[in-house]
C-alpha cells in the first residue's frame, strides 16, 4: 500500500533515498537483529551500492545505522567519527552476487557477544528496504512494522506458545513467517505487529526453554 | 491512495469534499492515523523544506564529490535578468535544496531525494508571492493535493529514476507541484487535472543520466527546469488551455516510456550526459573516495 509519506517523504539526510536513507535503515535493522551495536562488522556491498556508494554516503549511512542513527540524523555525515567513538569496528568489501541479486544489496556479518550473524538485505527505492535472509533463513523484513525475530529449536507448539504470549499482551499480529530450511534443527520465526512489542512480552517468550534468542526490530520512521 | 486522477476528482465531486480533504480522509482510513496527526506531520515536512532552501542559499554547502554546492547562491546574488525576480527565486530555491541534498543535508524526498527541490521551490515561493501569504493550513492542503497526485503516479507508472528515468522523479515532482499550485490559486478540478497532463507531457522521455552516478549533475538543473514546467502548466491550465489526452493517460504513457527506456538511461551512469567525454573527465578529476575501512 502506498502511503502519503512514501510520496511526501521520507525526511532524510541526502543525497539518495535508496543509497543513503535505505542504507541507513538496513544498518538499523542489522543492529536490531544482532541484538545491539555489534562489536565488529564486515559489510559486503553489491552492485550499485558498491559502484556509487561512496559518493552517495552509503557507507557512512550504513555505519550510522549500525550505531543507531536514524535516516534523518545529521550525524550521519560524520558517522565514521561517531562510530569510532562508539567503539564499533567495521570494514567494507565489494562483492559480486551475480545478475539475479538486487543492485542495492548489502550483506552484514555482525559479531556481538561471541555470536556471529549474517544478515542480507536490499534497498528497494524511495527509502524502502527488505531484509531477505538472516543466518541462511529466508525472511522478508521491511522495518515498517514492530517486528520480533526468534530463533527456536524446532519442536511442536512453539508458534502457538508465542502467539498466546503476544495475544496476552494485546499485540495484534500483522504477518508471521516461520522457516526451518536453515542450518541445524532450528526454526526462525519473524512476527510483524501493529503495536510495539513490550519488554515483558519478550521476556515471557525468552523464558521458553526451546528459545535460542529473541530480538526486537523497532518500527523505523 | 487513489489509483487514478479521475477517481480522486470523482470522489471529491460526489461527496462535495475539497480535494485535499479527500486525500486526507483516504490516508487516514487506510493507515489508521488521525487526520490532525497527518496534517501536523506535513507541517513538519514543510519546515524541513524551508530549512533546506535556506541552508543551500547560504552558499556554504559542498558535496563530497565536489561536483555541487554554491550555485544557488550565485544565481540568487546575480539577480534576475530576463523574466523578473520570481523566476530567479524559484530556480535558485530548487537548486538550493538539491545542493543541500548532495551535501548530506536534511531534505524531504518528494517523491524522491533526486527530485526533492521541485515541490519546495514552487510551494514556498508561491506562498510568499501571494500578498500576506497563503497561510500554513492552505499550504498543507496543497501538499495533500500534491501527495494525492504522486500516489496515483506511483501506482500507475513509477517514481524511481532506475525504473523510469528522470521523468519518473522530477517529472512526478513537477506534476505534483503543478496540481498543488493550480489548487492553491483556486483552480477547478478540470484545471487541476489538465495541469497534471500539461506538466507531465512536457517531461516525457526525460532520461536519468547522473554524472558519476551521483545525484548532482544534471539533477540540480533538472529540478530547476521541472519547477518552471510546473508553474507553466498551472498558468496554462488556469487560462483554460486544454490538452486532448487525460492526466491518467499521460501518466500511463510516462510509465510505458520508462519501461521501454534502455538501461543505459535509467540511473546507471552508462549513457546520456554521464557517458560524455566531459563527464568522464570530470569524474576522473574528482575521484570518489574509497571506504576508509576499520576504525581500529
Amino acid at each position: 500500500m502506498v502511503s502519503l509519506f512514501d510520496i511526501l517523504g521520507p525526511t532524510m539526510v541526502g543525497p539518495s533515498s535508496s543509497h543513503t536513507a535505505g542504507a541507513c535503515r538496513l544498518g538499523l535493522i542489522a543492529r536490531a537483529v544482532a541484538g545491539g551495536m555489534p562489536e565488529s562488522v564486515r559489510i559486503q556491498l553489491h552492485g550499485s551500492f558498491a559502484a556509487t556508494g561512496e559518493g552517495h554516503g552509503t557507507h557512512r549511512a550504513i555505519v550510522g545505522g549500525l550505531i543507531g542513527l536514524a535516516p534523518d540524523d545529521l550525524r550521519l555525515r560524520a558517522a565514521y567519527d561517531e562510530a569510532t567513538a562508539a567503539g564499533l569496528q567495521w570494514e567494507f568489501e565489494e562483492i559480486d552476487l551475480g545478475d539475479e541479486a538486487h543492485p542495492n544489496t548489502a550483506i552484514f556479518h555482525v559479531t556481538l557477544g561471541g555470536e556471529e550473524l549474517v544478515i542480507r538485505g536490499a534497498s528497494l527505492g524511495g527509502g524502502r528496504v527488505e531484509v531477505s535472509e538472516i543466518d541462511g533463513f529466508p525472511v522478508a523484513l521491511g522495518g515498517s512494522y514492530h517486528t520480533l525475530v526468534l530463533l527456536a529449536h524446532d519442536e511442536p507448539g512453539t508458534i502457538a506458545a508465542v502467539a498466546t504470549v503476544l495475544a496476552g499482551h494485546h499485540v495484534n499480529l500483522a504477518t508471521m513467517r516461520v522457516d526451518r530450511t536453515g542450518r541445524h534443527q532450528d526454526a526462525l520465526m519473524t512476527i510483524e505487529a501493529d503495536e510495539p512489542i513490550s519488554e515483558p512480552a519478550v521476556g515471557a517468550i525468552r523464558s521458553f526453554p526451546w528459545l535460542r534468542w529473541a530480538r526486537v526490530v523497532p518500527k523505523i520512521a | 491512495m487513489h489509483k487514478s486522477i479521475e477517481s480522486l476528482i470523482r470522489d471529491a465531486e460526489q461527496s462535495g469534499r475539497p480535494l485535499p480533504q479527500v486525500v486526507l480522509d483516504r490516508e487516514s482510513a487506510e493507515m489508521g492515523i488521525a487526520p490532525e496527526k497527518i496534517r501536523a506531520r506535513i507541517g513538519q515536512t514543510l519546515g524541513v523544506m524551508r530549512g533546506a532552501i535556506a541552508e543551500g542559499l547560504e552558499g556554504k554547502v559542498r558535496s563530497a564529490s565536489g561536483l555541487t554546492g554554491g550555485r544557488s547562491k550565485r544565481l540568487w546574488d546575480d539577480g534576475p535578468r530576463i523574466l523578473g525576480p520570481r523566476v530567479t527565486t524559484i530556480l535558485a530555491r530548487a537548486i538550493s535544496t538539491l545542493e543541500v541534498n548532495a551535501a548530506m543535508g536534511l531534505i524531504v524526498a518528494a517523491p524522491t531525494a533526486g527530485a526533492a527541490g521541485v515541490l519546495p521551490a514552487i510551494l514556498i515561493s508561491v506562498d510568499e508571492f501571494a500578498e500576506g501569504g497563503m497561510g500554513e493550513e492552505r499550504l498543507i492542503d496543497a501538499m495533500l493535493v500534491a501527495g494525492g497526485v504522486g500516489g496515483v503516479i506511483a501506482q500507475r507508472a513509477s517514481l524511481a529514476g532506475a525504473e523510469g528515468g528522470c521523468q519518473a522523479e522530477t517529472g512526478t515532482a513537477a506534476a505534483m507541484g503543478a496540481a498543488a499550485v493550480t489548487w492553491l490559486h483556486g483552480g477547478t478540478h478540470e484545471q487541476i487535472s489538465t495541469s497534471i497532463a500539461l506538466c507531465l507531457q512536457g517531461m516525457l522521455g526525460l532520461i536519468c543520466d547522473p554524472i558519476g552516478g551521483l545525484v548532482e549533475i544534471p539533477c540540480i538543473y533538472r529540478n530547476a527546469s521541472a519547477a518552471m514546467q510546473a508553474i507553466a502548466a498551472a498558468e496554462m491550465a488556469m487560462a483554460n488551455l486544454d490538452f486532448p489526452v487525460s492526466a491518467d493517460e499521460v501518466i500511463d504513457v510516462m510509465g510505458e516510456v520508462g519501461r521501454r527506456m534502455p538501461a543505459a538511461y535509467r540511473e546507471t551512469a552508462l549513457g546520456g550526459l554521464a557517458a560524455t567525454p566531459s563527464a568522464q573527465r570530470l569524474v576522473q578529476i574528482r575521484p570518489t573516495k574509497r571506504p576508509s575501512g576499520a576504525s581500529s
